[in-house]
């Protein structure tokens, strides 16, 4: 088997094991089978992160997070280390726009502080700190940021979507169990 | 040909079939709404091919085996073994080349239909045989460069955000292709041999990028304490870390002194120099040998501790010892130099480096839209961990959402100066005030040691250490209180309290330096007695033996019996050791009592109790960071001192770091809770380091002073009998060095040569100031260019 077909039947099994009773071993008739979200956010690499609703709904086709085979390795492998920065810079737009309207607004940002701080911060702080977010990156002036404005500000920043790399360890990352997704 | 042109269309049809479910799978799917700028052009040109085009059964057959693309290895071995069969008798490799790079940069920049292009590609080159026997070096690089061409566009393909279905289509075509070119060009790229070797290099490359992947993680888990720091960290912010990012720091540079001290001079001394109870001076004398190994006279080190390679006095002045003709007086002073040279560079190289980063990474355009969508490490799976993450988070934003409304703060400016000159007026008549009490009693307890200090009560004895024990409690209680009035930001109004308190420090070492001197002059008359009662003494032991003329036989004496000198070296080296054994228990008597019984009695007698203790007196303490830093520092400036005349210092400062790191860690994470007002450390931490050269300085000056000045003691020490210390260096000159070194040195220590020197360094930094002054400008000019750049950049989507 080359690499890649090793690292593909990997990652069927990966898929395999969230739903053993709806997938199958055999995959040669292309069957139609998607596993639901609450199955898919179990997987490890998904369990702590925040935003493990959104990732599985962006990857969707119907947009619920109902994830066939073929949508499962498109996330894996937008998420995974050796994916482009551009690639990721599209799919984290995608993630944090919560009501899929390719803009995002305040609300959508009031929800990403939300779940990143596990509503610790008081209505006050949340406003102020949306309030300046929006004031820095919107640089077309309609009060949401569009996907420019979204690269525009990714791009320059130090530490990068570090979505899998080594410097998560490093400098600002804390602590990381590793659970490389480049092994898949 | 026929047969062969219309199996190839089917092939073609069943991949434009292929795309076209993709498009209607998406047309029905929602998430065609967020993918319609991108796909909107493919739609409609499939839209037109749909119009042009029949079925047919074998094109239903495809729809049916291509429904889930991808994962099909069987399917594309299959479709490319068709194809190899019909396509080995093909093309010519420039043309094919050229149209196959062409076609497929325009299938991927362009978004736009493969097969139609695809067809004509096949169809125009099917009639050319292939020669791979008659390639040149030229057509060669061709070849390679093909290779390179076709990387680039399956790099570009992994940058498109396609569905993996697409991809698929688009890299099995690709694929399609190597697969003949490699199949054709076998004999001229070396055949099985040439593609084992590439597979191989390929592999290699893999297996060494992951390697350097492995090697920088294990780097960054070597890091002593990282973990807990950042723990630390995460709930308490970077304030109070960077207090531990200190402590690692200090760490750091005392287990440098500790390798110096002990490899050059204790060990030789110990293993190469006369062994105990050999020499006088290496021997506890019979008077203290009784109670020398008591523990209340080890602790005090006195006793066995006291002649030991511990301290000063033990060291012989034989020139060279050991088989190694080590030279250990000059070890011992070059050591003694090197331990503060090498703490000057450090502090300074630190200093630089700080100030360059915070040069560099202080870009803060989009600070809060970098923490909100930047900050969570996608690889986190533990729970405890993603805790940390989450706590750190908040923590960073509280941290940032204060420097905002700090910055917004819009207060009456007049007032403000007002009451910040008042504080000041206000400090530094406290400072003041308790220089001159500090004065004022360190001349009385003078007064009373001279009286002898039995006719004296108990406090009139320990007059000065009580004093400076409570200016050090109440002081900065006062100056946090005067500091209320200041209104500054809390990192500043944090320097400030920590120089005020530097400023009271002083004093306290001013008092421990004076009483020292004291006690080094009382020490150096009594060695004068004591020399001439040497003499007196020698001679009576001759006086019974032999008659005046005759030359007298070696008399042998116990060398514990040998009167001996009072040594005020090693004297000194015991007080700073003293010193630093008592304020480490100190320390850690005030954690326990003052953070950790506090916590406990907080916590259990909550419950019963009127008011609530959590939140009301006391409640749980805040970590004193000014205090911890300025200890520290304090204690490693007692450290440098000390270490010309205690070799074991820095190997007690190593054992006190490393309880300390640990045991402020837990009290911390345990008994503390984070500070209202979480601020952001300065994130170059200067400011400390800037403390530690003020103290460096300070504590190296009566350190010098002392080695230049006083003449060593004549019988112990590893300088005993020169007249100064610094006379081993000229001895060493003399002695192992060819004459004309000598009289190179003579001319360097010339004044007429150092002075224009001096002159040259200081033009030299005046020179490089100006240059770095000019660049930070620069800097500054190009940042703000940028920012407008980017903004014009950008106006015209305004418009749009």
């Amino acid at each position: 088997m080359t690499n890649a077909d090793s690292s593909s039947f990997r990652l069927h099994g990966r898929y395999r094991e969230l739903a053993p009773h709806l997938v199958p071993l055999d995959y040669t008739n292309n069957p139609d089978i998607r596993v639901p979200p609450t199955l898919i956010v179990t997987m490890p690499e998904l369990k702590e992160n925040p935003f493990r609703d959104r990732i599985v709904e962006t990857f969707s086709e119907d947009g619920h997070g109902n994830l066939s085979f073929n949508d499962f390795v498109d996330m894996f492998s937008a998420l995974c280390e050796t994916s482009p920065r551009e690639l990721k810079t599209i799919y984290a737009f995608k993630i944090y726009d919560f009501n899929r309207d390719n803009f995002i607004c305040k609300e959508d940002l009031k929800k990403t502080l939300n779940k990143l701080t596990k509503g610790e911060l008081s209505p006050e702080e949340v406003l102020l700190v949306c309030d300046k977010s929006m004031e820095e990156a919107d640089l077309d002036g309609d009060s949401k940021l569009s996907f420019s404005d979204f690269e525009n500000m990714v791009s320059k920043a130090p530490d990068f979507l570090r979505y899998g790399s080594t410097s998560s360890t490093t400098k600002r990352g804390g602590k990381s169990t590793w659970l490389p997704l480049h092994n898949i | 040909k026929g047969r062969r042109k219309r199996t190839r269309r089917d092939q073609d049809d069943k991949g434009r079939k292929r795309d076209e479910e993709v498009q209607a799978k998406i047309k029905s799917g929602k998430s065609a709404k967020t993918r319609k700028h991108i796909k909107y052009e493919k739609k409609r040109k499939m839209e037109e091919k749909l119009e042009v085009e029949e079925g047919e059964g074998e094109e239903r057959h495809a729809k049916r085996k291509r429904k889930h693309g991808s994962a099909n290895k069987e399917e594309r071995d299959e479709d490319g073994r068709k194809r190899t069969v019909k396509e080995k008798a093909q093309g010519v490799k420039r043309k094919k080349h050229k149209k196959v790079q062409r076609h497929l940069t325009h299938l991927l920049c362009h978004s736009s239909e493969p097969s139609e292009e695809e067809d004509n590609d096949e169809e125009d080159n099917e009639e050319v045989e292939v020669r791979p026997e008659s390639l040149s070096s030229e057509e060669l690089e061709k070849l390679k460069e093909a290779v390179d061409e076709r990387k680039k566009l399956i790099q570009v393909l992994r940058g498109k955000p396609w569905p993996m279905k697409k991809k698929c289509v688009t890299l099995w075509i690709l694929k399609k292709e190597s697969q003949e070119f490699v199949e054709k060009y076998e004999g001229a790229l070396g055949k099985g041999k040439g593609r084992k070797l590439y597979a191989y290099k390929v592999m290699m490359t893999k297996k060494w990028m992951k390697f350097q992947r492995d090697f920088e993680n294990f780097k960054t888990a070597c890091i002593p304490w990282e973990m807990k720091i950042k723990e630390i960290e995460s709930h308490f912010g970077s304030s109070v870390a960077s207090y531990f990012i200190f402590l690692r720091w200090m760490y750091g540079i005392n287990m440098i002194l500790f390798c110096l001290t002990f490899g050059l001079v204790m060990v030789p001394e110990a293993l190469m120099g006369r062994p105990y109870g050999t020499i006088p001076r290496k021997t506890v004398p019979r008077a203290e040998a009784t109670s020398a190994m008591d523990f209340a006279v080890l602790w005090d080190f006195g006793g066995y501790a006291q002649y030991s390679v511990l301290f000063y006095g033990y060291y012989n002045n034989q020139r060279a010892i050991g088989w190694l003709k080590f030279r250990m007086p000059l070890s011992y002073f070059l050591v003694g130099v090197g331990t503060v040279a090498y703490s000057y560079m450090v502090v300074i190289r630190t200093m630089a480096r700080n100030a360059n980063e915070s040069g560099v990474g202080d870009d803060n355009s989009f600070n809060f839209n970098w923490k909100m969508f930047t900050s969570w490490d996608y690889l986190i799976g533990n729970p405890e961990t993603a805790d940390n993450k989450f706590a750190s988070i908040t923590t960073s934003f509280k941290e940032a959402i204060l420097e905002e409304q700090e910055s917004r703060k819009d207060d009456n400016i007049h007032l403000t100066r007002f009451l910040r000159v008042l504080a000041n007026f206000l400090v530094l008549c406290c400072l003041a005030g308790s220089g001159y009490l500090i004065y004022f009693v360190v001349r009385r307890s003078q007064k009373f040691a001279l009286d002898g200090l039995e006719n004296h009560s108990w406090w009139e004895r320990n007059e000065v250490n009580m004093v400076m024990s409570l200016l050090g409690m109440f002081c900065p209680m006062l100056f946090d209180v005067i500091s209320a009035l200041e209104n500054y930001h809390p990192r500043v109004a944090l320097q400030w309290q920590l120089g005020r308190i530097f400023a009271l420090f002083l004093g306290n070492l001013y008092t421990f330096i004076i009483a020292l001197m004291d006690e080094i002059n009382l020490k150096r008359e009594e060695e004068k007695i004591i020399k001439f009662n040497i003499t007196t003494w020698e001679a009576s032991l001759y006086n019974g033996t032999v008659s005046e003329n005759s030359t007298a036989p070696p008399v042998t004496i116990q060398p514990a019996d040998v009167p001996r000198g009072p040594c005020w070296e090693t004297m000194v080296g015991q007080e700073f050791v003293r010193l630093i054994i008592s304020d480490t228990m100190t320390t850690y008597i005030t954690l326990l009592i003052g953070d950790f019984l506090r916590a406990v009695l907080v916590r259990f007698l909550n419950y019963c109790w009127c008011w609530d203790l959590e939140a009301g007196f006391p409640s749980y303490s805040e970590f004193d960071v000014s205090g911890n830093v300025l200890g520290l520092i304090f204690n490693q400036g007692m450290i440098w001192m000390g270490a010309f005349y205690a070799p074991c210092l820095p190997a007690l400062n190593i054992l006190r770091l490393h309880v300390s790191m640990y045991l402020q860690c837990w009290a911390v994470m345990c008994c503390n809770v984070p500070q209202e007002r979480v601020f952001k450390a300065s994130g170059s931490n200067n400011f400390y380091m800037a403390m530690l050269l003020v103290i460096l300085f300070l504590s190296t000056l009566p350190a010098i002073y002392t080695i230049v000045t006083i003449p060593p003691s004549f019988d112990c020490g590893p300088f005993s009998g020169k007249q100064h210390m610094f006379d081993v260096i000229q001895e060493t000159l003399e002695l192992d060095f060819p004459a004309w070194f000598g009289k190179v040195f003579s001319y360097a220590s010339n004044p007429g040569l150092v002075l224009p020197f001096i002159l040259l360094m200081v033009l030299a930094i005046y020179y490089l100031q100006s240059t770095s002054k000019s660049y930070k400008e620069a800097n500054v000019e190009l940042k703000k260019k940028l920012q407008t750049v980017t903004q014009i950049s950008f106006s015209p989507l305004a418009l749009m």
